[in-house]
């Protein structure tokens, strides 16, 4: 096991995007600023570059997603990489040897980069100590850990709104106790320089040692709201009614649902996100969601700019190496 | 065979002996130490010049694997590596495929252990059928016929009160010690790894402290009750440890002990996801493991045992939680509870290597008493070295402590006064 950090090659590129722990300030900077060459892309009639032509990236789905996939399946398409979609029944793979087998068979087949999505976290990590030296490998979300793509989307779009993260303050709404989204967006913001972060919800789905994620705990929204320049929403996964967790969605709205009213707690130039698919009457109403405020369709297409960055980051630094290598 | 063993630092913490002197052995049992007896002639000298003679170590809890779980770990394979790491006593919790909750499983193991004649066995009988936590097991029979030296749910806790208060009634009667894993069902669900900083930060879903509290406050009062003697193995937090020293004080017949590892390793260790240090009862916070060391000094934890839990390779291959919790740690035992000197004097350590586990468990073990087996471990305290899984003796490669430079290496192990391990 690689006692360095994993994600970085021996140069310091990046070659594995696991999670935004550990990652240097400059580094989320150049994402952010790569992103931004890619996002006009999207208008143009023609919308591909051949950055990654003749490259293979295979999308490995244990756990369903539309979104996710469809986005990093045009990011890479964009770049014009070739896309391999894989779908796969995790009931027929618990076992870690299947899932190693599997991961071996791609490699076979020689594919560039994988993107995968696993219902345990630690899994993204896991395929990265395992796979050959040369294939680069995404995290789509691990478990509760981390989601670093869908965070640096996030950072993406508060950029476009507020220029500068050292003067803000943002407020995480809801379930982050099973939110590999919000473990990164802290981890994001923490590392870009916001100087005040704030999670609200009842104790039961705030983890219990948030603070030491370097968040404020909320448990009164209308508290926590004040004064914010930033909102974003969690999903309320609605298997967390059971287990004795939250006691109804009646109530989880009434409390922690954004209306209209709780907004104007915040500035009034904060913008609303949240990272979908969106419970339209259990988090967030939907005034809200389709208000002025809401940058929340925006954050979709922006995920497939910051997607193709770090694909293109991360495989980019390898074509370099193959062509000092090769002939062509 | 007459074996003398010469120029060693004798340790002997039950007979209050730490002083350089040799060991005289006849027809497998300790004949004299010091002074050659009259008439005595040898057939064979242990130069033990530079090194420790203490007892064998006595490992109150190891798991061999077999039966069921040959994949894992044979008793021959397992027992060997407890002789190389000086070791010559192993309890065998009864989670054995099938359970220990029949004599003749008890026969299996001893008749395994006999063939291979690398350590001696004890076991613990099933403290219910199945290890199901219904139906009590034949816990007498399992006394009697089996030589069971207790009785235990192994990792299965017994979550209905009245079954665990009959239990322990019945556990009395037949004058029997029980030994408790304290984990609370709800509260450890789904967890597999303490609920802290770090399962915040990794989002691995936690087991709080409250689950082993929560189960040694219960069982506490059900010992008050009942009278039953009880064993609490692998205490992992302070304030479990606290728990435990209170009833004490009260004088309830109440004894623990603790892996090795929760003396060395903290939640810090898990790193991104290091799935050596999964591990049941978790590895917990660094206060945790303070309190752990303390109360081996104030005698509150009277014993350190390996917990080896051997695994095959593909049990760690995996996403951390979806991996098999354990560490294969008989190995690293002996060395890891001698860095302890800081905090303990080396006859206190070894002590709790031996005299004192084999008191828990009611056998005559881990002394180097006149006309005693001749169980012995001979160490050279000085000598360090790396530890490498690849090297591992054990079939189970699965250890945390993988390049870590440690200090004191078995030189010899004597069962019944035979050699069962050299080192080259």
């Amino acid at each position: 096991m690689k006692s360095h950090d994993i994600q970085l090659d021996s140069n310091g590129k990046l070659q594995h995007f696991l999670t935004i722990e550990g990652l240097k300030k400059q580094m989320l900077v150049d994402i952010l600023d790569y992103a931004e060459n890619f996002s006009s892309l999207g208008n143009r009639q023609a919308k591909k570059v051949p950055l990654l032509r003749g490259k293979t990236i295979a999308n490995l789905f244990f756990e369903p997603s539309t979104r996710t996939r469809t986005t990093f399946e045009l990011a890479a398409k964009r770049l014009s990489a070739d896309v391999l979609n894989i779908n796969i029944n995790t009931s027929a793979t618990t076992k870690g040897e299947s899932l190693l087998d599997m991961l071996h068979n791609l490699e076979a087949m020689q594919v560039d980069m994988f993107v995968v999505r696993h219902n345990s976290s630690g899994a993204a990590h896991f395929i990265a100590q395992h796979v050959a030296p040369h294939i680069s490998v995404i995290n789509a979300g691990d478990g509760r850990h981390a989601h670093p793509t869908q965070a640096m989307l996030d950072m993406f779009t508060i950029r476009r709104y507020k220029q500068d993260f050292t003067g803000l303050r943002v407020a995480i709404v809801g379930d982050i106790m099973h939110s590999r989204v919000a473990r990164s967006q802290i981890h994001a913001l923490n590392t870009l320089g916001v100087p005040e972060i704030r999670v609200i919800g009842p104790q039961t789905i705030i983890p219990c040692e948030a603070a030491h994620l370097g968040v404020h705990v909320y448990h009164d929204m209308h508290l926590g709201l004040q004064g914010v320049d930033v909102i974003i929403m969690l999903r309320l996964q609605r298997e967390r009614m059971q287990g004795a967790l939250l006691p109804s969605e009646h109530e989880y709205f009434h409390m922690y649902g954004l209306t209209e009213e709780k907004l104007k707690m915040a500035k009034a130039d904060a913008i609303v996100m949240h990272p979908g698919p969106i419970n339209r009457g259990v988090e967030i109403e939907s005034s809200v969601a389709d208000g002025p405020q809401s940058v929340i369709l925006e954050q979709v297409t922006h995920g497939i700019s910051v997607r193709m960055a770090v694909m293109a980051m991360a495989l980019g630094r390898m074509s370099v190496a193959e062509s000092n290598g090769e002939q062509d | 065979m007459r074996i003398k063993i010469a120029n060693g630092l004798v340790i002997d913490p039950a007979n209050n002996i730490e002083a350089k002197q040799d060991i005289y052995i006849s027809e497998g049992r300790i004949a004299a130490i010091g002074r050659q007896p009259e008439g005595f002639s040898l057939d064979e000298t242990i130069d033990a010049s530079g090194c420790h003679v203490i007892p064998g170590i006595v490992d109150l809890r190891a798991r061999l694997r077999e039966p069921g779980q040959e994949n894992k770990g044979t008793i021959a394979s397992e027992s060997r590596a407890a002789a190389a790491s000086g070791i010559t006593t192993v309890c065998v919790p009864p989670d054995t495929t099938p359970v220990i909750d029949t004599t003749s499983v008890v026969e299996l193991i001893h008749q395994r252990a006999n063939e291979a004649g690398f350590a001696k066995i004890v076991t613990l009988g099933a403290l219910t059928a199945g290890l199901k936590g219904e139906q009590l097991s034949e816990m007498a029979l399992l006394k009697k016929f089996g030589n069971c030296v207790g009785v235990s749910n192994a990792l299965e806790p017994v979550s209905n009160n009245l079954v665990m208060r009959r239990a322990m009634e019945y556990a009395a009667s037949c004058d029997m010690t029980i030994f408790l894993h304290a984990e609370d069902k709800g509260l450890a669900a789904g967890g597999c790894a303490h609920e802290g900083a770090i399962s915040t930060r990794l989002g691995l879903p936690g087991i709080p402290e409250a689950a082993e509290t929560n189960a040694i406050a219960r069982d506490l009062l059900l010992i008050e009750q009942t009278g039953v003697r009880a064993h609490f193995c692998h205490i992992s937090s302070a304030r479990a440890v606290q728990m435990i020293a209170r009833a004490q004080y009260d004088g309830l017949p109440v004894t623990a002990d603790v892996a090795a590892h929760y003396l060395h390793l903290t939640e810090m260790d898990i790193g991104f996801f290091n799935s050596n240090c999964h591990v049941r009862p978790p590895l917990r916070t660094q206060r945790d493991r303070e309190a752990l060391i303390s109360a081996l000094a104030t005698d509150n934890l009277t014993a350190i045992c390996s917990d080896h839990e051997p695994h095959d390779a593909d049990a760690k291959l995996a996403p951390f939680s979806e991996t098999e919790p354990g560490i294969s740690a008989l190995e690293t035992l002996l060395p890891l509870a001698l860095r302890l000197t800081d905090e303990l004097s080396l006859s206190d350590v070894i002590n709790r290597l031996t005299a004192q586990p084999a008191k828990i468990l009611g056998i005559d073990a881990g002394t180097l008493s006149l006309g005693e087996a001749a169980d012995i471990c001979i160490y050279d305290p000085e000598a360090s070295w790396i530890m490498d899984s690849s090297k591992m003796i054990s079939a189970g490669k699965n250890s945390p402590f993988e390049g870590w430079e440690l200090k004191g290496k078995v030189q010899h192990t004597l069962l019944n006064g035979k050699v069962v391990y050299s080192a080259k």
